[in-house]
């Protein structure tokens, strides 16, 4: 029951992450280049653009559903275990989603870094 | 890349593994949360490890906003594995801890990856996306927010890829047949909404 439990919250916190990552850069996307917009217009500019962004609120609301499935795994799994196997199948699913929802181009270079960071990380959970 | 774009890179590796680490710290003192008590995990952050965690963890946020505001995604986030590889050192040589070979392999592993990745272009987002950022942002001039220093690059092709030198994302359309631009609030095909 504990490795259902604890698989069941790494489960969570993948999708969670994948969501709010591609959310969170769109949203960013949309700001613009934060130290740029900065040195224009001020600090609260950057603050009022990224305030104004829906998808900033959903993709930080996603990330934090995340980030308490990561304290419910963590209660119950060990780190070298969660936040590998968690951080592992989010590379590979935020390489899918961001190409499908942020139509960036994933080149084969980016497939093949993607994939040696996940087996990477896997192994040092090892 | 610019000195400050690494440092930012810098700043979300370090800050992310060592808000992990606090994390793991105290929610083990914290002990197991039923599943019949959920709502004990909103308590956990009284805990000064977990507190200190979710300080380092913002911070962490703050760098990663940052990077995602002028690089890809897919770019930004080998990044932060890189700071596995920073924990694994740390626990060979400062905490004297044994590393096996096969967490060398992954720290191998995830140094190739970073470095394919590091050795790309830093923006790669289709146009789409800028057009419908455009379009929810208002107007060209505002979608566009270096227009002065030359950061904003004519767009090339539908799938242009940006190069990492261009430090801000194209956010409107520059024309070649030197026609006025259009209001970029009627550029159809939106994505940001």
């Amino acid at each position: 029951m504990r490795h259902l439990y604890t698989w069941t919250a790494i489960l969570a916190i993948v999708i969670a992450s994948v969501i709010g990552d591609v959310l969170l850069a769109r949203a960013m996307k949309q700001v613009g280049d934060v130290h740029a917009v900065w040195r224009r217009s001020g600090l609260w500019t950057v603050i009022g653009r990224i305030l104004s962004n829906a998808n900033f609120f959903l993709g930080v609301s996603s990330m934090a559903a995340g980030f308490f499935s990561l304290l419910f795994a963590l209660s119950w799994g060990d780190v070298s275990l969660v936040a590998p196997a968690a951080a592992s199948l989010t590379f590979i699913g935020n390489a899918c989603a961001a190409k499908i929802f942020l139509h960036e181009k994933v080149d084969r270079r980016r497939w093949f870094a993607a994939v040696l960071v996940a087996a990477g990380v896997a192994l040092l959970a090892g | 890349m610019t000195f400050r774009k690494y440092l930012v890179l810098a700043g979300v590796t370090v800050f992310a593994a060592a808000g992990d680490s606090m994390l793991s710290h105290g929610m083990k003192q914290v002990g197991n949360i039923s599943l019949h008590h959920l709502s004990s995990v909103f308590f956990a952050v009284r805990n000064p490890w977990v507190a200190a965690g979710i300080v380092l963890l913002l911070a962490f946020f703050a760098a990663y906003m940052n990077a995602l505001s002028w690089a890809d995604l897919t770019y930004v986030l080998p990044a932060t594995s890189l700071g596995y590889v920073l924990l694994a050192l740390i626990a060979k040589f400062v905490l004297h801890e044994q590393v096996s070979p096969l967490r060398w392999l992954g720290i191998a592993l995830i140094s190739g990856g970073v470095g394919f990745v590091a050795g790309g272009p830093a923006l790669t987002s289709h146009d789409k996306a800028h057009r419908g950022t455009a379009n929810r942002v208002g107007t060209a001039a505002q979608a566009c927010p270096e227009p002065a220093e030359g950061d904003c690059p004519v767009e090339r092709s539908s799938a242009a890829t940006v190069d990492s030198r261009n430090e801000t994302p194209c956010l409107a359309t520059n024309r070649s047949d030197g026609a006025p631009e259009p209001d970029a609030r009627a550029i159809p095909g939106g994505v940001g909404s």
